[in-house]
């Protein structure tokens, strides 16, 4: 066993002549959220099912929680579960006798099963609507009831394919401690998103890939840095004063400030000592700035960065 | 979480685990029936219209009574039931599910690839079951008298019943295949006619013109019509019940296979 809940070398996959993964490498320490992110059509969900062995890879190796997915998919499947876009409860039973059938196929006895749906009905708050049919739940109870379901046998592993689609902003919110407290208690999580914010409160590493390659990966911190660097946010009092504190930004870093709104300006900077240049010269020429900050790109702002990079590159893979 | 995997609880007495697993399975498919009973509906109403029209229709023409035709028309009934059972469901079923996710979180459990498949098949069974029970109350209102006692009457419907069970795994192996539930359902219809009415259901082959007789006798049906008729009639049944067990053999032996092939590695 290795140290590693999540652990792949060189995966690739084609599906008639389209390359969704070529070469993806990855390494989650057992307990840590890796966030997945990428454009749609990437190879996210590509991945997520060569290392549940729902796919066998072309080539190259992976394991899950020590398990290697091709050799030994039955072990795998001991350790895993899978939940999001891609898997469902059944919408014709009722919330209960879905996580009852999930306990008795995980062979547990008819009671250890519904004691087990009790459970986790109750720890996501779902006890009052576990008698109900699925399908009158509401987007939200579902996802809880789909999470519940991937929980009944205790894996090791959890994969989340975009667990928070369609949800509301509370809802999120709510979804995202009960992710946290998986994890806490020792479960490694890959999580795939296409909502940065996500990826950014949640995952103690970020990858982003595109047409199936890993164009980044680090903390989301050092992701943010790999784009580079720093963003000088300058606002002006009087909109007559926004070209005098343009002269001082292109002075100062070569290049030409981006205006946002009439009073907002901002430019990329490579030097730390920049942002101090900019403050004093906008003192010496008494431009009068209502804020004046210097920040690290949003999440945002460095996946379009990778994502627009990536597809420079030409990629001969892909006929 | 140090709770390491699923408990593997005792497992002396209990089925093995993948007949466990459908069995599960197949009560998960029967819940679903019991909040929406079409699929009964659709098993019975096909079989008890064609046997009354059939009955009412050439009753006179065919055997010179509609008490006699029932005798000769009724086992073939029921063999229909039996393989429309298959042949609409299961397939169907499957390929919903395939659709809608479930089959992926199926496909992620430590469970045999089989037991969701057979699961369904199963589950069609029992719910023929129940349709033969009420094919037979509308046989008895129409005047059929079974001729065996009851062990063999049980064993024509057995032997109907595992032609239902063989012939599933057509409708599975496409419904695995295809993209759409309605696929599945054009090739039921599609085969409906030849494979049930090509048959010796409503008349002895030996009224039919040539080159339809050549169908008939190859169609694996009519020897379980004629298996179940000569059951259920007290009549010999010669070699009918052999072929059917030859065909039943490798209709399941070359479609479950397959099928569960390629449940398992379907992208």
């Amino acid at each position: 066993m290795t140290d590693h809940g999540l652990e792949a070398h060189g995966l690739t996959k084609r599906f008639r002549g389209i390359t969704a993964l070529n070469g993806v490498d990855l390494a989650i320490p057992r307990g840590q959220i890796l966030g997945l992110l990428g454009p749609n059509g990437a190879g996210k969900t590509t991945l997520i099912r060569v290392l549940a062995t729902l796919l066998r890879p072309d080539s190259g190796t992976a394991h899950v929680a020590g398990y290697d997915v091709t050799r030994q998919p039955g072990q795998v499947r001991r350790r895993i579960a899978l939940s999001g876009q891609h898997t469902s409860v059944d919408e014709e039973l009722d919330g209960r006798a879905n996580l009852v059938m999930i306990g008795q196929l995980l062979d547990l006895t008819r009671r250890d099963a519904t004691r087990r749906a009790d459970e986790l009905l109750s720890r996501f708050g779902l006890t009052e609507a576990g008698s109900r049919r699925v399908a009158t739940y509401s987007g939200g109870m579902r996802r809880r009831l789909d999470l519940a379901a991937s929980l009944v046998g205790h894996p090791q592993v959890v994969f989340l394919d975009e667990p928070s689609v369609g949800l509301d902003p509370g809802k999120r919110e709510e979804l995202w401690q009960m992710i946290r407290d998986l994890s806490s208690d020792g479960v490694t999580i890959l999580l795939t998103t296409q909502y940065l914010e996500e990826a950014d409160t949640l995952a103690d590493a970020v990858m982003v890939i595109d047409h199936g390659r890993v164009i980044a990966s680090g903390t989301p911190a050092q992701l943010k840095q790999q784009v580079g660097g720093h963003t000088v946010n300058v606002r002006v009092n009087d909109p007559a004063d926004a070209d005098r504190a343009a002269a001082i930004l292109t002075a100062v870093t070569d290049r030409t400030p981006a205006r946002a709104t009439r009073h907002q300006l901002a430019v990329p900077v490579s030097d730390d000592d920049d942002f101090f240049q900019i403050a004093a010269e906008l003192r010496r020429q008494a431009v009068n700035v209502s804020e004046l900050s210097l920040r690290l790109p949003s999440l945002d702002e460095a996946f379009h960065a990778l994502t627009d990079a990536a597809a420079d590159t030409p990629t001969p893979q892909r006929p | 979480m140090t709770t390491p995997t699923h408990s593997l609880n005792a497992q002396a007495g209990r089925p093995p685990r993948w007949l466990r697993h459908s069995l599960i399975l197949a009560r998960r498919s029967l819940a679903k029936t019991s909040r929406n009973p079409g699929a009964i509906v659709n098993g019975v109403v096909t079989p008890a219209l064609f046997l009354v029209l059939f009955l009412y229709l050439f009753g006179r023409a065919v055997a010179g009574s509609t008490d006699d035709y029932v005798q000769y028309l009724f086992p073939g009934i029921i063999v229909m039931g039996a393989s429309l059972a298959g042949l609409v469901s299961t397939g169907t079923n499957i390929n919903i599910d395939l659709k809608n996710g479930v089959t992926d979180r199926f496909r992620s459990l430590p469970i045999s690839r089989l037991a969701p498949l057979l699961g369904s098949v199963l589950a069609d069974i029992a719910r023929y079951l129940i349709g033969v029970a009420i094919l037979f109350l509308l046989g008895t209102i129409l005047g059929f008298r079974s001729h065996a006692g009851i062990a063999t009457t049980l064993a024509a419907i057995g032997l109907a019943v595992l032609f239902g069970f063989c012939i599933s795994w057509i409708t599975v192996l496409i419904g695995v295949m295809v993209k759409n539930a309605e696929a599945v359902l054009a090739f039921s219809f599609l085969t409906f006619l030849p494979l049930q009415l090509g048959t010796s259901l409503a008349t002895p082959t030996t009224s039919l013109p040539g080159w339809l007789q050549s169908w008939v006798h190859i169609n694996p049906v009519t020897a379980v019509m004629d298996a179940c008729r000569a059951l259920l009639n007290g009549t010999p049944p010669g070699d009918r019940i052999t072929t059917t067990l030859i065909w039943c053999a490798a209709i399941f032996l070359v479609f479950c296979p397959m099928a569960v092939w390629i449940y398992g590695r379907r992208e």
